[in-house]
């Protein structure tokens, strides 16, 4: 099952095996609660390796929060949430930080270091990693080709379009070869072209054998992306996380 | 970090990155080198000031140990009998090695700075002064002045140490102040580059997420941050240092009069103090920011 990113509630509804497999990111029972409110609760999943998924909801519905806790800058208030096995609670800042390196995060705000240029921006996980960026020069500029900003490489990021900067911020999510690619409304400022283009790059990875969560609330690329890989959705519905049904 | 053309014809920075990941601009960094520039330059005074003291702590006692003075107030009918018995007593005395009566005309040179070189030493009836010298095993003072009050009742040992120890406390007081300025001027500098790095850290919110979030260690994060620190520090105690060893080198020199002034100056060797000041405060500031940065990144997940 190459698969298994199921709520308790979902299990039930949609008779999927009951099988305790181990994904990347699991979560059982984890909730998260915010200023006494409680955002997100029960969630039982399991983010399998080789999956696609979306994950939608509206505004506010707590998507980023989710994102946040699989990649431990958020730790849940109840419940547990393992990371590539690792209990995110019992582990250290420097473990979290090792487990960063194998999970690949775009923003949809990017999240860039200005003062560098593009090429140093997308090499920066090699550096903070303690690889030298000129060895691998050569897949750099593949790279940055992949994304079509071969002739941005010099460029300062507040220099770049929308597109580009979502496509900078996915050849430095990818830089490391992570196992999975977490993204946050990742289209949210781009235009539909540019937004096809992003979730082609993004498929592409899936076939290569990553792992993608993508946080949309547009339904419309949700729906294209179904023509092109089998991806599997999950909603954010009141305060849990569902596996949604085929009429998207 | 310097950009560099690799093979692949790519504008890649060399690996030394972490040096660019904070901006290079910003108030705290002003803050950082005139902090270090400014207490490196009072530490400089400090140093000379301590460096004198104890000089003259050293002079002092080489000049006053050993030494004594006994000094006869007599009628002149009986100033040369009571004289005379002095010496003999002095002579006589185990631990005295030399007791030598100060000539009229010396008593005079003396007196010159203060009196001028015309005063009638005929007419004013002026006591007459026997330099001690003890050996390596001393006298006994007390038993002295009992011998002497018997004998000679004219005479008053001083054997220095009555104004010699407190000279020599305040000598090794102004030593200690000058040691205990300079670790308040360390301690104040970390204090104040602690505040910059924080302040820095703040400013830099941005760039500690975006570090975190590509999967940099503390230690990444903080390095970056500290060798930033470090080497303004270092740069700015070496301006500081430079201006005060300036400063302290065009003090007025024996000749001008001024001997308090001039004792301020390093002699010789001492000048290499300065060489260490640099180095010194960038160590103090190298501490300050990695503990600082640490304490705030513990605050972030």
């Amino acid at each position: 099952m190459d698969c298994n990113a199921v709520d308790a509630g979902a299990q039930h509804r949609y008779g999927v095996p009951q099988l305790k497999e181990l994904g990347l990111i699991d979560l059982e029972n984890a909730a998260y609660t915010y200023s006494g409110g409680e955002l997100l609760s029960e969630m039982t999943l399991s983010i399998a390796s080789g999956a696609f998924y979306f994950l939608t909801g509206p505004s506010g519905s707590g998507k980023t929060t989710f994102l946040k806790m699989c990649y431990g800058a958020l730790v849940p208030t109840a419940g547990s949430l393992t990371i590539f096995g690792q209990d995110l609670r019992l582990m250290s800042r420097d473990d979290i930080a090792l487990a960063r390196r194998r999970i690949g995060v775009v923003h949809q705000d990017c999240q860039f270091l200005d003062h560098l240029n593009v090429v140093d921006n997308i090499a920066l996980p090699l550096a903070a990693a303690g690889q030298d960026s000129l060895a691998v020069g050569a897949n750099l500029k593949e790279l940055l080709a992949w994304v079509g900003l071969g002739h941005r490489a010099d460029a300062l990021p507040p220099e770049l379009s929308g597109g580009e900067r979502q496509r900078a911020a996915l050849a430095r999510a990818v830089i490391m070869s992570p196992d999975i690619i977490l993204a946050d409304e990742p289209t949210g400022n781009i235009d539909w072209e540019m937004s096809q283009r992003l979730l082609q790059l993004l498929v592409e990875l899936n076939r290569m054998g990553k792992t993608v969560v993508i946080a949309s609330h547009d339904l419309s690329l949700i729906r294209a992306a179904k023509t092109e890989v089998q991806a599997r959705v999950l909603r954010i519905y009141n305060k849990r996380v569902q596996l949604a049904g085929a009429n998207l | 970090m310097r950009a560099v053309k690799d093979d692949s014809g790519l504008p890649i920075s060399h690996d030394s990155s972490r040096d660019r990941v904070v901006p290079p601009t910003g108030f705290t960094a002003g803050l950082t080198t005139f902090t270090s520039a400014a207490m490196a330059f009072l530490v400089v005074f400090a140093l000379s000031l301590a460096l004198a003291a104890d000089r003259l702590s050293d002079r002092w006692s080489a000049a006053l140990a050993g030494g004594a003075t006994l000094r006869i107030a007599a009628p002149v009918e009986q100033m040369d009998a009571q004289l005379a018995q002095a010496v003999k007593v002095l002579k006589t005395t185990p631990g005295i090695s030399e007791a030598r009566v100060i000539p009229i005309d010396e008593q005079q040179s003396l007196l010159e700075p203060w009196f001028g070189p015309d005063l009638p030493m005929d007419a004013l009836a002026l006591p007459r002064l026997i330099d001690i010298r003890e050996d390596n095993i001393g006298y006994d003072a007390q038993g002295l002045r009992l011998r002497l009050a018997a004998e000679v009742p004219g005479a008053v040992l001083d054997d220095h140490s009555r104004w010699q120890r407190p000279l020599l406390k305040a000598a090794q007081r102004v030593w200690a102040l000058g040691l205990f300025a300079i670790v308040l001027m360390a301690a104040t500098s970390a204090a104040m580059i602690m505040l910059a790095t924080r302040a820095a850290m703040a400013a830099n919110a941005q760039v500690v997420a975006v570090l975190r979030l590509i999967g940099a260690q503390d230690s990444y994060i903080a390095s970056a941050f500290v060798r930033r620190f470090t080497l303004r520090a270092f740069m700015g105690a070496g301006l500081g240092t430079a201006a005060g060893g300036l400063a302290v080198y065009l003090l007025p020199s024996k000749t001008d009069q001024a001997m308090i002034l001039s004792g301020l100056s390093f002699q010789q060797l001492e000048w290499l103090w300065l060489l260490s000041l640099p180095p010194f405060i960038a160590l103090v500031a190298f501490f300050a920011t990695r503990q600082s940065t640490r304490r705030e990144l513990r605050r972030l997940r």
